[in-house]
C-alpha cells in the first residue's frame, strides 16, 4: 500500500493550474550549498571504504602472522567483525549513539541482503557451471539414456527422455490446473460467501501440504487402487496436487486487485455476474493471470518428491503417460547424482542445468507478462485501447449523424429524443 | 450489453410512497450457470484436499492400530516386527526446521527491510524479482549445492564449533563411548548442513511476507517518527517492527512448515538413522520426508500403511503451523480490494 504512497507518481494535471505558481526564490544574498538528499556525503563514504580496509588489514594480520588462524571462512567472519568494529569507532568520531545505531543497523540490513544475493546467484551459477559438462554435447538433448551405461562418456546418451517426460506431464497437469486453478480463483472473488471463504482456508492448509505427502496419497489412490503402475499420468496428477493451491493463491490475488469500481460500472451499465467476469474482470487481469500460471508451472516443474514416488525411473524414451514409467527432469537428476560415476554426476548436472534453464525462461516470461498491476497497460496495449475507443466514438458519431439531422428538422419526424418528447410545453 | 440479468422486479411506484421498496434479482441463464460452475471447481479443489487428509487417515489406520500410541515414542522404523514410531523422525524433522529458522530468518528480516525501508527504484524492483525467482529455484538444485559444495565447506566451521563450545551438549561430537570425534567423516551429512541448505531454500517465502507486512506500515506513523528527529533505524525499530510484528512471526511460522515438509534436499544430505540423535553437529539425522521417499519402493501392504501414518502426522504437523502463520499474517492485513 505504502509502496504507492511512497512512489507514488507526479500529482495529477487535474490540479488547479496557474492559479498559485511555485516560484524559484532569488538567489541573492547567502545561499549554501545545494544538499543532495539522497547520496552519501564525502564522510560517510569514507568512514565505509576505510573501516573495510581496515577490517581486512587487520584480520590478514590475525591470520598470517600474528595468531595461529586459519580457512577462508573465519578469516571472512574476523574481517567482518573487525569492520563492523573500525566502523562503529569511525562513526562514534563524528555522531551520537542514535546514529551509531542507525549507520551500523543499515550496514547489517544491507549485509544480510548481500549475503542472501550472493548465495542465491552461487547455487544458480554453481549448478549451471558444474553442468557445462555436458551441457555442450548436441547428443545430450537428442539421445537417450537407454543405450548409455554409467561408465559411457558423455558423447553418449542424453535426457531427452526426461525433457519429453516433463513437457508431457507438465502439459497434462496444466490441463488440469488451468480451468480449475482459475475457476476457483474466481469463485473466491465474484461469487464469495460462507461456502468461499471456507474454500479459502483450504487453499491456504493446501500451500503447506508437503509435496511428498502429494506423492504419497497418488501412490495410494490412483496407482495403488486404479492403474496399479507408475505412469507419467500419476505424476502429473501429483504435480497438479502440489501446483493448484499455488496458481489459485496467485491468482486470487491477482483477480482481488482488479479495481472495484471497474465492475461496478459493468454492473451499472446492465451486465450479468457473468458478463462482468468474462468481460470486464478477466480481461483486466490477464497479465496476472498469465504470470500466476507460469510461476505455479515453474513450481510444478520442479518438484521431485511427488515425482520420485509416483513416475518411476525409466531410461527410456516415452511417449504414453498412461502406461509404463515416465520419468523427469528433477527425478533424472536425483537419479544421476546417485551414482557415484564422475560422468554420471556430470549429466546430473546438466540435467539440472536445463532444468535451471527452463525455470528462469518460464520466470523471464512471467516476469516481462505481468511486471504491472492489473488495469495498467503496456504503451503498445494503450495505444490499442485508444485506438478501439477512437474507433467506437466514430461508430456513435456515425449513428448519432442522421439522428441530429433529423431531430433538428421540423417535428413530423419521428425522433427518438426523449429530451424533446418529455418536453411538450 | 446482452445478459440481462439484474432484473430489478417489483417496483413500487404507486401506492404508500414512504414504504420501502422491494428489491429482487433474478439471475440470467448465464449467470446461474456460472455460478453453479464457479461453485463446482471451488468444491472440486476441497474435495482434493479433503481427498488427501482422509485418503491418509484411512490407510493410517491399519498401522495406528497396531502401534497405538507408542507411534509418537518409538525410534525404531522395522513395520516387519511390529516395533515403529515416529519418536527419532520427528525429532530429525524439527531439529533440521529450528537449525533453517535460524539460518533464514536473519537473512529473511534483513533482506525484508532492506528491500522495504532502504532499497529504492530500480534497484529495489529487482532484488525482489531475484526474491521471487529464489522461491522457483527446484529443491533439488539446493540439494546438489548442498552436497557437492557446501558440505565441504561447512565441516570446517562445524568442527571449529565442536571445538570451542563443546560444553554446550548440542554442539558436543562423540561417539556412543562418550569420545570427542574430530574426523571430518564424524561432521558429514548432519542435520546442521542439511538445516542451512533448507534454511537457504525457505528465506524467499519469510523475506517476501515480511516485506509485505513491512511496507504495510502506515506512512503517517512513518513520517511522524522521521519528523520527530528520528533516524531511520529509530523509524524501523519504533515503526516498522510495531507493525509488521504479525508479519514477522507468521512469515517465520510459514517458513517452518516449509522447512518441516522438505524432502529431496535432506534425502540427498543426510544419512538416516532411527535414533534420536542430540548432536547436531554429528553426522545422521533424519526427517519423516525422507523416511516416506527412502521406504515407500520396498514397502509391503502393511509398511506402506506405517508410512501413511508418518505422512498423516507431518501433514497435521504443518496444518497447524500453517493455519496458525496464516491467521496471524491475515490478522494483520488490512484492505481487501482496492479501488482504481
Amino acid at each position: 500500500m505504502s509502496d504507492t504512497l511512497l512512489e507514488a507518481p507526479p500529482a495529477p494535471a487535474s490540479a488547479p493550474r496557474g492559479a498559485r505558481r511555485t516560484t524559484v526564490p532569488d538567489r541573492v544574498g547567502e545561499t549554501g550549498e545545494r544538499r543532495r538528499l539522497h547520496r552519501a556525503t564525502f564522510e560517510e563514504r569514507f568512514d565505509l571504504i576505510g573501516a573495510a580496509a581496515a577490517g581486512l588489514a587487520t584480520s590478514t594480520l590475525l591470520f598470517g602472522w600474528i595468531a595461529p588462524l586459519t580457512g577462508v571462512v573465519g578469516w571472512i567472519v574476523v574481517s567482518y567483525l573487525a569492520f563492523l568494529g573500525y566502523y562503529v569507532l569511525l562513526t562514534a568520531l563524528v555522531g551520537d549513539r542514535q546514529r551509531i545505531a542507525d549507520r551500523v543497523a543499515t550496514v547489517l540490513l544491507v549485509s544480510a541482503g548481500a549475503i542472501l544475493f550472493g548465495a542465491l546467484v552461487f547455487v544458480v551459477v554453481f549448478a549451471l557451471l558444474r553442468g557445462r559438462d555436458a551441457f555442450w554435447h548436441l547428443n545430450f538433448f537428442t539421445q537417450s539414456m537407454e543405450l548409455a551405461g554409467p561408465l559411457d562418456p558423455l558423447t553418449e546418451g542424453g535426457i531427452l527422455h526426461a525433457i519429453v517426460g516433463t513437457l508431457i506431464q507438465i502439459t497434462i497437469a496444466l490441463a488440469i490446473t488451468i480451468p480449475l486453478g482459475i475457476a476457483t480463483a474466481v469463485f473466491l472473488n465474484e461469487v464469495g460467501g460462507r461456502f468461499a471463504r471456507f474454500v479459502r482456508t483450504i487453499v491456504d492448509a493446501m500451500t503447506a501440504l508437503p509435496s511428498i505427502v502429494a506423492g504419497l496419497f497418488i501412490y495410494a489412490a490412483v496407482i495403488q487402487l486404479v492403474t496399479h503402475q507408475r505412469s507419467g499420468f500419476a505424476a502429473a496428477l501429483a504435480i497438479t496436487v502440489m501446483m493448484l493451491p499455488i496458481v489459485i493463491r496467485a491468482a486470487d490475488v491477482v483477480l482481488r486487485l482488479v479495481p472495484g469500481n471497474l465492475r461496478e460500472a459493468s454492473y451499472a451499465l446492465g451486465a450479468g455476474r457473468w458478463r462482468t467476469v468474462w468481460g470486464v474482470v478477466l480481461p483486466t487481469a490477464r497479465s496476472g493471470l498469465v504470470t500466476a500460471v507460469i510461476l505455479g508451472t515453474a513450481r510444478g516443474i520442479g518438484e521431485t518428491s511427488p515425482v520420485l514416488l509416483t513416475s518411476g525411473v525409466t531410461a527410456v524414451l516415452s511417449f504414453n503417460p498412461f502406461s509404463g514409467p515416465m520419468i523427469s527432469l528433477p527425478l533424472q537428476v536425483f537419479d544421476f547424482v546417485r551414482s557415484p560415476e564422475p560422468t554420471m554426476i556430470a549429466r546430473g548436472f546438466g540435467t539440472a542445468a536445463v532444468l535451471l534453464m527452463l525455470v528462469l525462461v518460464l520466470f523471464g516470461i512471467a516476469r516481462v507478462i505481468g511486471g504491472r498491476p492489473p488495469g495498467q497497460l503496456s504503451p503498445r496495449q494503450q495505444q490499442r485501447a485508444q485506438e478501439a475507443s477512437r474507433r467506437d466514438a466514430d461508430r456513435m458519431a456515425r449513428r448519432a449523424a442522421p439522428v441530429t439531422a433529423s431531430s433538428t428538422a421540423p417535428s413530423e419526424s419521428p425522433a427518438p429524443v426523449p429530451h424533446e418528447k418529455a418536453d411538450p410545453s | 450489453m446482452t445478459g440481462r440479468s439484474h432484473v430489478v422486479e417489483r417496483i413500487m411506484l404507486v401506492g404508500d410512497p414512504a414504504s420501502p421498496r422491494v428489491l429482487g434479482t433474478r439471475p440470467s441463464l448465464a449467470d446461474s450457470v456460472f455460478r453453479r460452475t464457479a461453485y463446482a471447481a471451488g468444491a472440486i479443489t476441497v474435495s482434493v484436499m479433503l481427498a488427501v487428509g482422509l485418503f491418509l487417515t484411512l490407510r493410517a489406520t491399519d498401522a495406528l492400530r497396531v502401534a497405538g500410541f507408542g507411534f509418537l515414542t518409538e525410534q525404531q522404523w522395522s513395520p516387519e516386527t511390529g516395533h515403529f514410531g515416529v519418536a527419532a523422525v520427528l525429532f530429525g524433522t524439527v531439529t533440521i526446521g529450528l537449525v533453517a529458522l535460524c539460518t533464514a530468518l536473519p537473512l529473511a528480516l534483513g533482506t525484508a527491510l532492506l528491500l522495504s525501508e532502504v532499497a529504492r527504484g530500480r534497484l529495489r524492483s529487482t532484488l525482489v524479482a531475484l526474491v521471487d525467482l529464489m522461491a522457483a529455484v527446484p529443491s533439488i538444485v539446493f540439494g546438489l549445492w548442498g552436497v557437492f559444495f557446501l558440505q565441504d565447506n561447512v565441516i570446517p566451521v562445524a568442527r571449529w564449533i565442536s571445538t570451542y563450545f563443546w560444553w554446550i551438549p548440542i554442539f558436543d561430537v562423540t561417539d556412543d563411548s562418550g569420545a570427542t570425534l574430530t574426523e571430518d567423516s564424524a561432521f558429514t551429512s548432519s542435520a546442521f548442513i542439511a538445516g542451512i541448505v533448507v534454511g537457504l531454500m525457505i528465506v524467499p517465502t519469510m523475506t517476501s511476507v515480511m516485506r509485505e507486512a513491512f511496507s504495510q506500515a502506515p506512512i503517517g506513523e512513518r513520517e511522524g517518527a522521521l519528523a520527530l528527529g528520528a533516524t531511520r533505524w529509530g523509524m524501523i525499530r519504533t515503526v516498522v517492527l510495531p507493525f509488521g510484528r504479525g508479519g514477522i512471526i507468521g512469515g517465520t511460522m510459514l517458513g517452518l512448515g516449509r522447512a518441516l515438509g522438505e524432502t529431496i534436499a535432506v534425502y540427498m544430505i543426510i544419512s538416516p538413522i532411527f535414533t534420536i540423535n542430540w548432536q547436531l553437529l554429528k553426522s545422521g539425522s533424519n526427517s519423516v520426508s525422507a523416511l516416506i521417499a527412502l521406504r515407500y519402493g520396498e514397502a509391503s501392504d502393511f509398511a506402506l500403511s506405517a508410512l501413511m501414518a508418518a505422512g498423516l502426522v507431518l501433514f497435521l504437523v504443518t496444518l497447524v503451523i500453517n493455519f496458525t502463520a496464516s491467521s496471524i499474517v491475515a490478522r494483520s492485513r488490512s484492505g481487501a480490494q482496492s479501488e482504481g
